[in-house]
């Protein structure tokens, strides 16, 4: 068994409204350090496949026909193989 | 030709199914009917509406689950052979998400569900959907949504507009699409979009609840207006208006 644990985020050149709200209460607690803040979805899928490369296929393929949207989102994953007890 | 026949699917979810089926059964004489969303055929039907809600609760994205709906397959079908699909509000994110319509509908710039009456400006009246409109007529029509912010890239962008495919923009009561007549940061005002063949519309506003005059606001009937036109050929008379004011 597998663990994909996937990050889906607005792409980089969408304006990310709730980032930018998000960073102005960062801001107005003091920590003038911190900038560009992004939100985005955390998701994760157990993956029953026989290898870790057919659970990235599988997940890569889940991430661009459900999970991200192209015209809007980014994805990135890992993949994590989970011992069985 | 006999009555229109409209097919209204409903998702669970779906909470503007039976404002549509109103207008275009009760109101206007039309055949239209609902079609669960678990039914594999739309059966003989002339119009598709994609009604407004929440389809599935908006979980993941608007309109990302509803899109796998099996009564979609056949909608894809029905669309792709040049048959006459009206999105409205949720529906216009469904049909994004189906691949129907080009781009896509993100939250609302102001972070904030908007629900109140807009002003959206007729770009083009040659369409099967505005035929009953006059070129930069403006109408005022109530928008609710909080994913009503419409996106695409630059060449999307660039088609649509070439193939004259902006079909409303949000604009002022006197018709000029300014900033503050913009009610969720869509790109260029962009309030509603049509397919490249011209036989798929989506639009964040609502012109079911615009449509009847005890309500206040009928500039909505011209959309449902014009798509009966569009098969029966009759323009609407001001004899019958009168009728329907009762």
């Amino acid at each position: 068994m597998y663990l994909s644990k996937i990050t889906v985020t607005l792409r980089k050149s969408i304006l990310d409204p709730q980032g930018k709200a998000v960073e102005h209460g960062i801001h107005s607690l003091g920590f003038e350090s911190v900038e560009d803040v992004r939100i985005g979805k955390f998701i994760e899928l157990s993956v029953n496949a026989s290898s870790k490369n057919e659970a990235e296929l599988v997940t890569r393929d889940v991430c661009q026909k459900l999970l991200a949207n192209p015209v809007m989102e980014d994805f990135s994953f890992v993949v994590e193989e989970v011992k069985e007890d | 030709m006999g009555k229109v026949k409209f097919g209204i699917v409903v998702f669970p979810g779906s909470n503007c199914d039976h404002d549509a089926q109103y207008v275009a059964g009760d109101m206007m004489g039309q055949d239209a009917r609902f079609i669960w969303h678990k039914e594999s055929s739309l059966g003989d039907i002339d119009v598709v509406i994609l009604p407004g809600g929440f389809a599935y609760g908006d979980y993941l994205r608007c309109g990302a689950i509803a899109r796998f709906s099996p009564i979609m397959k056949d909608v894809v079908t029905f669309a792709r052979k040049g048959g006459t699909v009206l999105g409205i509000c949720n529906g216009f994110q469904v049909l994004t998400e189906a691949g129907l319509l080009p781009g896509a509908l993100l939250r609302n710039s102001s972070l904030r569900f908007v629900c109140k009456y807009v002003n959206i400006r007729v770009e083009n009246c040659t369409t099967r959907f505005t035929s009953a409109c006059s070129k930069g007529e403006v109408l005022e029509i109530p928008v609710a949504h909080g994913d009503g912010n419409y996106f695409a890239d630059n060449d999307t962008v660039r088609r649509l507009v070439d193939n004259n495919q902006v079909i409303f923009k949000y604009c002022t009561r006197e018709g000029d699409v300014t900033e503050s007549s913009n009610p969720n940061g869509s790109l260029m005002n962009i309030a509603g979009i049509m397919n490249e063949s011209g036989n798929v519309l989506g639009l964040m506003p609502h012109p079911e609840r615009a449509a009847d005059p005890l309500l206040g606001h009928t500039d909505g009937r011209k959309i449902f207006d014009s798509i009966v036109q569009g098969f029966t050929g009759i323009e609407r008379t001001t004899e019958t208006i009168s009728m329907e004011r009762r």
